[in-house]
Order: structure tokens, then C-alpha cells, then sequence
């Protein structure tokens, strides 16, 4: 773990920035986190290649801080959505999703009010172009372009998703569909 | 001096909870209400010498971090 406060990283394989509601959601979803010190030296070694994940708010925080492309926005549904999640896998050649070998649906938990996706309809073209577009909703539960539910960067060191892998690592505690993308980033970085 | 920061989607932009907000008014009886959007008021306090300066400053804000431009706009007024 990392204070916020911090301006630089300790030696690390791979950054994670977790969901959590920072700042209340004031002024925008992940925004004021976005500014906070340690974002600073994220962006800078992501440019260098560190993987770094951000799921649900992480993933809010990537695209203000300008690591991802596009927005999060209100679900259209204007509720809180708070369920298993059924995913396809667009992209398995990534480094979050290679050892998603024989699967090419999962299901995580989501748990947000801010992930309808939002980008420029040629952002969203160059995004699929570029096998940009990690997964996708199946059954779109809040109004995101394309149905996306996760990208990655152009370089695919940088990976955000509204839906919760973390959550689904136990069988003890709803399925463990979600572990592929740590195994993933484990064989990529060993 | 204070500035007074308006915050708005861009046209284009869905706004689930514009469209709630027409709606509510629809079902109100107000019929004319054809479409509304929902925006943010931001007021600051700031310490500047000129209003140029100030503006400058805002500016500078509202790029960084009041106004996400991906997918709002904004403008503003600085007063004395």
C-alpha cells in the first residue's frame, strides 16, 4: 500500500488502484484522486511500461488522470448497479488476460453508479481498431458506448475496468473467474 | 475577487439525469419542458491583483481539474 501523499513508488512489478467511492465522488468520479501526489509518478512509469490495473473507481482514476482515454459517466439507469457481471473477453492477448485461455466469458461482481463509458465516437473506433477493447459487457448494465467494460492503453501496460476481478478469487467468495487477470500479469511480468 | 464557474456537458452528451429531471417536470404539467441538462455552479474566492490575472488562473483550473473536458465545458465570471 502506498499513501497517497507519496510522490514516488517503491520498487513494484505492478500497480493496482483499487475501487473505493475517494473523495466521496466529489466533483466528478475519481477525479480528485486523479491530482493526488503519488498519481504523478504512476503516470510517469506507466509511460515507461509498469503495468499498472484500476478497477471500478481505479479505473475512473486512470481515464481523469489521463493514462486511459474517455470518461465514466452516471448509468443511464441512474441506480446503482450491484450484481454478478457477465463479461466477454474481447482481448485475450493482453497482459491482464492471457491466461484466459479455453474462457471466453466470465462472471465478477460489479458495484458502481458511475460506469456508463463514455468517449468521441472515433476514439471508440481507434479503440476497437486497436484491440483497446478488453472486455465487454454481455447484457450492457449501464448505458456504456460499445457495451465496454474495460480497456487498456495503446502500449497494453495500462488496464481499467468497471467490474470488480478481485472480488472473484475465492470459491468461497462468488466464483473465482476473476483470478485470470492477477495469473495473467504474474506470467507476463515473471 | 470571486469567480463564479459554470460546469456543463457538452451537447451531444447523454445526460441520464438531465432526462430524469425533464421527465419529472413533464409528469408535473409542464409540457413545454422539452429537454434539460444538469450542470454545476462552482464559487471561488480567490486572491488576485487584476482580473486578468484571476482569469488566467481559472482558466488554468478549470482545465486541470474543475471541468473534465472529455466531457464537459465550462465558463466563468470573475468579479470584484
Amino acid at each position: 500500500m502506498v499513501w497517497h501523499e507519496e510522490t514516488t513508488l517503491p520498487p513494484v512489478d505492478f500497480v493496482v488502484i483499487p475501487g473505493g467511492f475517494s473523495y466521496g465522488d466529489y466533483l466528478r468520479s475519481g477525479a480528485i484522486a486523479a491530482r493526488s501526489a503519488i498519481i504523478k509518478d504512476i503516470v510517469r512509469k506507466a509511460g515507461t511500461g509498469l503495468p499498472v490495473a484500476g478497477f471500478c473507481n481505479g479505473f475512473q482514476i486512470l481515464t481523469e488522470c489521463g493514462l486511459l482515454p474517455g470518461a465514466l459517466m452516471r448509468n443511464t439507469g441512474l441506480k446503482f448497479a450491484c450484481r454478478p457481471q457477465k463479461l466477454s473477453i474481447v482481448n485475450k492477448n493482453t497482459m491482464f488476460t492471457k491466461a484466459y485461455k479455453n474462457q471466453c466469458e466470465i462472471t465478477v461482481p460489479i458495484a458502481h453508479f458511475d460506469g456508463n463509458y463514455y468517449a468521441p465516437k472515433d476514439e471508440l473506433n481507434r479503440l476497437k481498431k486497436s484491440g483497446q477493447i478488453v472486455f465487454k459487457y454481455v447484457g450492457n448494465p449501464n448505458g456504456s458506448a460499445m457495451d465496454i467494460a474495460g480497456i487498456c492503453n495503446e502500449a497494453g501496460n495500462v488496464l481499467g475496468m468497471m467490474p470488480h476481478p478481485e472480488r472473484a478469487v475465492d470459491p468461497m467468495c462468488g466464483g473465482t473467474d476473476g483470478k485470470g487477470v492477477f495469473q495473467s500479469v504474474l506470467e507476463a511480468i515473471r | 475577487m470571486k469567480a463564479l464557474i459554470h460546469v456543463n456537458l457538452k451537447p451531444g452528451v447523454l445526460d441520464p439525469q438531465g432526462r430524469a429531471i425533464a421527465r419529472s417536470l413533464n409528469h408535473l404539467g409542464f409540457e413545454t419542458v422539452k429537454d434539460a441538462k444538469q450542470g454545476k455552479t462552482i464559487e471561488l474566492e480567490i486572491d488576485a491583483t487584476s482580473i486578468e490575472e484571476a482569469k488566467t488562473q481559472v482558466e488554468a483550473m478549470c482545465e486541470q481539474l474543475l471541468a473534465n473536458t472529455v466531457i464537459e465545458t465550462y465558463n466563468f465570471e470573475i468579479s470584484e
